[in-house]
């Protein structure tokens, strides 16, 4: 079961918290903090895996991180995880964000969180693995979209102008 | 077109979070959202109905907040309102904040099963798909409650989407993972298993997770899922990469799902042969696809067709069935042992260490020794060597313990500070448990502590301790190694620690050696003292005083230390009492009341290394054990438990190391068991089923061997079955609790044990018992309690069979059970006369046995001189013969003196006063034992039993209560006993003077003969 999805910038700052199990809140916090400082210092070309920190459970954990240009992605798992299946789920949830924002940044983050979070309840539903396959994700946005669109809120009169 | 519109953003959203970004300071940013926070709190209590997109806006907000580390205590309610609407962007933010910032307040989580109640019966699929999304989210205990009977309605109602059973699927796991007793098997579990068959291949990916973790405390409800699994990963594993479409990735087939699968079948013990040798076609197919050039050169493609292939090996080594299958593995991972991605060599690392226990492959697994020692010297990566550190404590056997240790220790020096501790751990257990020559041993652990001071736990050196002075042979050795590691300028505080008790026992040993004379060694010792910390200092007291017994030369130069002010009048408490009493036993006490009260430790107790145990306590249960027991089977102890001394053989049973001698020495007492009740079911001893029995268990004769001079101990141990026993025998009878442990966490079913006696052996040996519950729960033990009479001698020993259910299979084990005839042997008083006639008879050459055996150790002729040259008797027969002697005397005293002999106190006194001249630890748990009020009870009812006591107790009374009370104590104790006289035989002076030969004499049976002294002095 996956306990944590984490993703931070360089600099550490979370662009995407979520916890499958619960923590209070300022301990969520501190779970962040430290696994930035274990992830930090870790360089680019060694091993995407390594123990928990101290917060999340320790040596029964392990921390699955990705690298992407200025965002860590950080999945914390109990040992019914495949290590690299782990790894591909990651690389299939930043595909998929690639694909719906086409080109994400780390601003798509910022700005359209709620967004990256449906997209993230697609691939990941409370801890377990929901969905794989690229298409079928991309299509749920797609339709989810649709029905946002038909709802026709007020809000899409004013374009942002970010 | 991109699937989010970034054009659709909410203004108001966009513009605070452009603001926060702009922020200059972390103060201004606080300020920024705290303006916000009450912007929106105003907003929400206004009058003003808000509008859904009002609404909306600001629970984005804050999430936003939140997700910057701020605590949000408001706008749950407004979220719940949210719920309600009709509208897909309003509800599906409003569960997304209540599933972020989840709260327990009662009142709102009835609303919020509220709304989901109604979402999940509005038949609109993406609502249900919202609803079961939030339970799953938070997966509460409520939740669970209100929602565990309705999901697997939707689960397996023929009409629900394949999107909306996806979901449900993943839903009723996690609330079966949060609340198991909450959800009710029934039948929909049956179709739950045909889901595997869907064609939906995310529906099959889900119930495959779901059906993974409802098997494993349920096998035998979904045990129709394995021949369904197995079908399902061969059409994966042989399809065409082209034929799923979608669901393949990087060129790789359905990877995700195949491990899933593979994960189900590691559930379940090896299927039966049909579907077995559709598996095992599966599985040479995936070992073979790795060997295929990759089709893809992205990282991706590797990634997943590999982590198929590590699942297929976790199968494979589950299994552990196919020696063919196990040994392509091995193969397979030393290839990825050599890996230029880091992450295989991580992984293989990894499962190695399971292969490692597994007897097929084990030796396969030691061929890669160098590349793994390779990995530890070179792998940049911490995580990697971490790996290499596992696996090489687990292929570590007796044939490679010497190097593995050796590249462990010379890895420590540079390891990385967060696993030195537990290399540390490792390193001291393997080089006990392989250790073939203990000064091996020694070395390795002093080593330790000159590389790793600081990471070398208390139990490290406890256990060094405890082994040095159980094994004789090495304690020469030990004395004079770590009297050459102290020579050192700068020592670790540990070795101080380990030289400061090691030369208190046994500096005796070198002192013939001009080099390390005891005025050489004490002033070494002393030299560290002011260095170290307070428990040391009181550690280092406490050696000077054994030294003060040891070598009477350095006495005058100790007292003079002990009398100094910096010691009298120490500030700490501790050190000050110690020196107080340390020197004034010195003053007082004749040299027959040192030598016992500082002789020799006796032998500790066999038990568990507490350094295994801190192991595993730091690892966690799972991984550690596993291990350990994989290795215990594998190499039925190599070294065990060092062999415990007589006097302590029977240590691990209640209450205490003397029971038995008390059997051996005494008139024969009362037997503890109860006599065979009339009405004890006899547990049919008759068996016409011996058809059904099993065979001996393998390794069973070893351990019973083991037994024949041991009441306690483990019998039997497999995966699944722990059969531990205590037992204790008094003439004819006897008593035999037998423990069967619950290794597993699932219930044994049926468990019946039998204890099956040979037709000549039932008329020879009664063996009673009752039968036990039938069904053990997982993690359990219960305990069978088993009455012997031994009416006849006899020679073949009973047989204990155990038949069980386990999951769906039948268990059938069957153990010797180690009741032999030497049990009843009884001691018997003879005048030497009568034992010459006696011994004189047995001439016949079938009556006399000679062996020649080797020498286990090198008989070191150094060692052997400096014992000459000292005459101390540590020659082990004559020191426990000692001990054996003096303990006797003091439990027949306390046996015989009293109407009602406590004799468990007896026995406590004794094993405690041993203890008690030990470490700071010790000496404070002594103190526990012994309060005060003891004293003041033997001040105001004198009796015999308290003398002898007390008498036997000065030592730790001085030690404890202080010199005064002490000294008090004796004066009382001097008054009482002359005001008894003579005529209890009392030997007042004697006992005041501390000669233990004049312990109480009494007339009557079974008195001891001799008053001449038995203690010798040891100087």
């Amino acid at each position: 079961m996956i306990q944590a999805i984490l993703v931070f910038n360089n600099h550490g700052k979370p662009r995407l918290v979520r916890f499958y199990q619960r923590f209070p809140e300022e301990i969520q916090q501190q779970i962040v903090r430290e696994t930035f400082h274990l992830v930090l210092k870790r360089d680019d070309n060694i091993c995407n895996f390594l123990e928990g920190g101290s917060l999340i459970g320790g040596s029964d954990y392990k921390l699955i991180y990705r690298h992407y240009a200025t965002l860590y992605f950080v999945f914390c798992v109990d040992s019914s995880e495949s290590e690299l299946g782990i790894l591909d789920l990651i690389q299939v949830f930043v595909e998929t964000l690639d694909k719906c924002f086409e080109n994400v940044c780390e601003l798509d983050l910022i700005f359209h969180m709620d967004k990256v979070h449906y997209i993230l309840q697609e691939v990941v539903m409370g801890g377990m693995v929901l969905e794989t396959n690229m298409n079928e994700i991309v299509a749920q946005m797609e339709a989810q979209n649709r029905l946002e669109k038909s709802e026709n809120f007020p809000m899409t009169l004013h374009l942002s102008t970010r | 077109m991109p699937a989010v519109s970034k054009g659709d953003g909410m203004r108001g959203l966009a513009v605070f979070i452009s603001d926060i970004r702009n922020c200059k300071s972390k103060e201004a940013e606080i300020k920024r959202i705290n303006k916000e926070l009450a912007n929106i709190r105003s907003k929400f209590k206004g009058d003003k109905a808000l509008d859904g997109y009002s609404k909306k806006k600001y629970v984005c907000k804050l999430l936003f907040i939140f997700l910057l580390g701020h605590d949000i205590d408001f706008g749950h309610m407004e979220a719940v309102n949210l719920l309600s609407s009709n509208r897909y962007t309003e509800k599906q933010i409003g569960y997304l904040f209540i599933s972020v910032l989840v709260n327990s307040n009662s009142e709102l989580i009835r609303l919020i099963n509220n709304a989901i109640k109604n979402d999940l019966a509005s038949r609109n699929p993406t609502f249900m798909g919202l609803a079961l999304h939030c339970i799953a989210n938070v997966g509460s205990r409520e939740m669970a409650e209100a929602f565990a009977g309705e999901i697997p309605k939707i689960l397996v109602a023929g009409d629900t989407m394949d999107s909306v059973k996806q979901s449900a699927a993943l839903c009723l796991l996690r609330l079966y993972r949060a609340s198991p007793d909450l959800v009710p098997m029934g039948d929909w579990t049956s179709r739950v298993v045909h889901l595997l068959n869907d064609q939906h291949l995310g529906v099959v990916t889900a119930a495959t997770s779901l059906i993974t973790t409802l098997a494993q405390k349920n096998p035998e409800e979904f045990k129709t899922s394995v021949s369904l699994a197995v079908s399902r990963l061969s059409r994966i594993v042989t399809s065409a990469s082209t034929d799923l479409q979608d669901y393949t990735y990087y060129f790789v087939p359905a990877p995700w799902l195949s491990v899933k699968l593979l994960r189900l079948l590691q559930c379940y013990p090896p299927p039966d042969p049909a579907v077995r040798g559709r598996l095992t076609e599966c599985l040479e197919t995936i070992l073979n696809k790795a060997q295929e050039p990759p089709k893809s050169k992205k990282v991706q493609h590797s990634n997943a067709k590999n982590a198929v292939l590590f699942e297929a090996i976790s199968l494979i080594i589950h299994h552990d069935s196919e020696p063919n299958l196990l040994v392509r593995a091995c193969n397979q991972l030393g290839q990825f042992l050599q890996h230029r991605e880091t992450n295989l060599r991580y992984l293989a690392l990894e499962s190695m260490c399971t292969l490692a226990s597994s007897e097929f492959s084990h030796e396969a697994v030691k061929t890669h020794i160098d590349t793994v020692i390779n990995a530890l010297k070179t792998e940049r990566d911490v995580s990697v060597r971490q790996r290499a550190v596992d696996l090489l404590y687990a292929m570590c056997d007796r044939s490679n313990a010497q190097q593995i240790v050796a590249e462990m220790l010379s890895y420590l020096e540079t390891a990385d500070y967060s696993i030195r501790e537990e290399i540390v751990l490792k390193v001291a257990i393997l080089a006990e448990k392989y250790a073939v020559d203990y000064t091996w041993y020694v070395d390795t652990i002093l080593n330790l502590i000159r590389i790793a001071g600081d990471y070398v736990s208390e139990e490290v050196w406890y256990r060094v301790i405890q082994i040095v002075i159980n094994r004789d042979d090495v304690q020469g050795y030990a004395a004079k190694t770590v009297f050459e590691a102290l020579q050192a300028p700068a020592c670790h505080e540990n070795l101080v620690k380990v030289g400061g008790y090691i030369l208190g026992e046994f500096g005796n040993l070198i002192a013939g050696d001009p080099r390390s004379s005891p005025l050489i060694q004490f002033d070494l010792l002393h030299s560290k003292f002011h260095l170290c910390s307070v428990p040391t200092r009181a550690l280092l007291l406490s050696t000077y005083i054994k030294f003060v017994n040891l070598f009477p030369e350095v006495k005058t130069t100790i007292q003079d230390v002990l009398r100094s002010d910096s010691q009298l009048k120490n500030a700490d408490v501790e050190l000050q009492q110690r020196a107080v009493e340390y020197l004034r036993l010195s003053s007082v006490a004749s040299t027959d009341i040192l030598a016992t009260v500082l002789e020799e430790m006796p032998p500790f107790p066999e038990r568990e290394s507490s350094i295994l145990a801190k192991l595993k306590k730091k690892k966690g249960p799972s991984t550690v054990t596993d291990l350990e027991e994989a290795k215990r089977e594998r190499s039925v102890d190599v070294n065990g438990a060092p062999e415990p001394a007589p006097a302590s053989a029977s240590a691990a049973s209640t209450p205490s190391p003397s029971a038995d001698l008390l059997g051996l020495g005494a008139a024969p007492p009362a037997p503890t068991g109860p006599p065979p009740s009339a009405g004890g079911l006899l547990v049919d001893v008759f068996s016409d089923s011996a058809s059904a029995v099993a065979p001996l268990a393998p390794g069973s004769e070893d351990n019973f061997a083991r037994f024949v001079c041991k009441n306690n101990g483990v019998l039997f141990e497999n995966q699944l079955l722990q059969i531990g026993l205590k037992s204790e025998f008094r003439q004819n009878l006897g008593r035999m609790f037998i423990f069967y442990g619950n290794k597993t966490s699932t219930q044994f079913l049926n468990f019946t044990p039998t204890l099956i006696c040979a037709d000549d052996l039932q008329a020879n040996l009664n063996l009673q018992t009752k039968p036990v519950d039938p069904t053990v729960d997982g993690g359990a033990q219960v305990q069978q309690v088993v009455n012997i009479e031994c009416v006849s001698d006899f020679t073949e020993a009973p047989v204990l069979n155990i038949q069980f259910r386990y999951g769906g299979t039948f268990q059938n084990v069957s153990v010797k059970l180690p009741i032999t005839l030497n049990k009843f042997f009884q001691p018997t008083e003879m005048a030497s006369q009568d034992f010459f006639q006696r011994w004189k008879q047995l001439s016949n050459p079938q009556q006399e046995v000679q062996s020649i055996f080797k020498a286990k150790h090198p008989m070191d002729t150094e060692i052997t001189k400096a014992k000459l040259l000292l005459g101390r008797s540590s020659d082990l027969g004559q020191h426990s013969l000692k001990k054996l002697i003096l303990t006797l005397q003091t439990l027949w005293a306390l046996a015989s003196s009293t109407p009602k002999p406590p004799r468990l106190d007896a026995c406590c006194v004794w094993s405690r006063i041993c203890k008690l001249r030990c470490t700071g630890s010790r000496c404070a748990q002594a103190r526990t034992l012994f309060p005060r009020g003891y004293v003041t009870y033997c001040r105001s009812s004198f009796n015999p039993m308290q003398a002898v006591g007390l008498c036997v107790l000065f030592p730790c009374v001085s030690a404890t209560l202080g010199d005064h009370t002490a000294h008090s104590t004796m004066e009382h104790l001097s008054t009482c006993t002359s005001s008894l006289g003579p005529g209890r035989g009392w030997d007042t002076k004697g006992l005041l003077t501390g000669t233990t030969a004049g312990l109480p004499v009494q007339g009557g049976p079974g008195s001891m003969k001799s008053r001449q002294p038995v203690v010798q002095s040891t100087n």
